[in-house]
């Protein structure tokens, strides 16, 4: 099935300029490895970048740097690393890359009900996690204070308004309240990424907050 | 400043060769669109322009920028790539380096700093040329790509994840046409942005130099990116056809 849900042009244009939290950047790496369509648009902003460069102020380089450069391209370099690609798994290669393997690398930390999740580490701006949901199993009721990316990687949830499968992209802002779903057949895996902590509504959730750190 | 009479007095305008960007931009503008080669008192970088066939664009405000418009950048970067042309590598770096460094200086960047990054940028252009796929970006999108990694690592930003590399692999001969298309492009965006109302090129300016946060960049740019994005669209697509 193809992918309905997609980053939206902000966030693009933000990961083009390099101008998101470490966190962000990993769920649209990862999303982008999936999705050739947001792929083309990315590279379109890429290219907004490129336009900016060519147009932008010049500053006089020194007098010898070409010189520079010239001696030092010369030299025998080290064997040029070119990313690598991952065997393909569940996870694409940016995520493999950040758990150290596929599904069966993560290491998982119960949260009740059914659920588990493993924080990703990334610098502090935002947070990014893993998160494992049953088939069949609700996601505590929650709303969001800042901005929340959750992009669904085996399986599907839906919640109030519509339905995510692999490769799907949830973008919820503050409006957002919803009881998202995990649906019946394969255990639902997201990849979740916040720039605040979620807020659950019950009362027992938000006393565990704290100490689920999320 | 020193104000030179020169022949092309005749089109009501002069040159001055302490500052050739500053003075006359618009009219010199004009000038070399009309009879470049009766233009005999132009400063050395005005002849470099004409030689190299580099057209001179008119920003809004009057300045008057180099465009990419007739240099064949990726003809010279596949002349690095294929036959490590140094000649082609120089010519290369007089464009790219100076704006790589005013790019990274705009970012933040102190003037040492930025000398620095641009050398290493130009470096690995030389370095890389093997990755670059002149149907999927111009050279000027490419350069951009590699200098803003290397500012996430000058200027300590944020880590930046990158999407999993395709097996693209830059064809040996590649389709001139698309090759040019994309090139295109690129003047085309210049052309779009210098054009933008200025609060709204500032802002995306703002953006790229890393000045706004996520929220506060606009979702709306007021650029023709749908063409951009359908060539590469295509050309994913064709790849992924191959690949099956």
């Amino acid at each position: 099935m193809s992918i309905r849900h997609h980053l939206s042009d902000q966030l693009l244009m933000a990961y083009a300029a390099a101008g998101l939290p470490e966190a962000f950047s990993l769920v649209i790496a990862t999303h982008v490895s999936l999705c050739d369509d947001c792929r083309a648009r990315l590279e379109s902003f890429d290219a907004v970048g490129g336009a900016l460069v060519d147009i932008g102020d010049e500053a006089a380089m020194g007098a010898d740097a070409l010189a520079a450069v010239l001696a030092r391209i010369e030299r025998p370099v080290a064997p040029m690393v070119t990313p690598t690609r991952r065997a393909p798994g569940v996870f694409p290669t940016p995520l493999q890359d950040y758990v150290g393997g596929d599904l069966a690398a993560v290491r998982w930390r119960r949260v009740g009900g059914g659920v588990k999740q493993a924080i990703l580490p990334t610098d502090k701006d935002a947070s990014v996690r893993l998160l494992y949901i049953p088939a069949g199993t609700a996601v505590p009721d929650h709303g969001h204070r800042g901005l929340e990316l959750t992009l669904v990687l085996q399986g599907a949830f839906a919640d109030d308004s519509d339905t995510f499968a692999r490769g799907d992209v949830e973008i919820a802002d503050e409006e957002v309240e919803h009881t998202p779903v995990a649906l019946a057949g394969a255990d639902c895996i997201c990849l979740a990424a916040t720039d605040a902590p979620l807020r659950f509504r019950g009362l027992i959730p938000r006393l565990a907050q704290p100490l689920l750190r999320i | 400043m020193r104000v030179v009479s020169a022949p092309s007095d005749k089109f009501g305008t002069f040159v001055t060769p302490s500052d050739p960007i500053r003075s006359g931009r618009r009219k010199r503008c004009i000038m070399l669109d009309a009879t470049i080669t009766t233009l005999t008192g132009g400063t050395e970088a005005t002849y470099v322009a004409a030689a190299a066939g580099i057209a001179l664009r008119r920003k809004k405000d009057g300045q008057v920028v180099n465009a990419e418009a007739d240099t064949d950048w990726a003809g010279l970067l596949i002349r690095v790539r294929d036959r490590r042309d140094r000649e082609a590598f120089a010519a290369l770096f007089r464009h790219f380096a100076p704006r790589v460094k005013g790019f990274l200086m705009k970012s933040g960047a102190g003037a040492t700093l930025a000398e620095e990054c641009a050398q290493d940028v130009m470096a690995t252009l030389w370095q890389k040329a093997h990755l670059f796929d002149p149907t999927r970006a111009s050279v000027a999108t490419w350069v951009f790509t590699i200098a803003r990694n290397r500012r996430i690592d000058a200027l300590r930003r944020a880590r930046r994840a990158e999407p999993e590399d395709l097996p693209w692999g830059p064809e040996p001969e590649p389709d001139q046409a698309e090759v040019l298309e994309a090139h295109q492009e690129t003047a085309q965006l210049g052309r779009a942005l210098a054009s933008l109302p200025e609060p709204q090129r500032v802002l995306i300016e703002r953006a790229f130099y890393g000045d706004l946060s996520h929220s506060e960049i606009a979702a709306e740019t007021g650029l023709p990116l749908g063409t951009i994005k359908s060539r590469i669209r295509l050309a994913l697509e064709k790849l992924r056809q191959q690949m099956t």
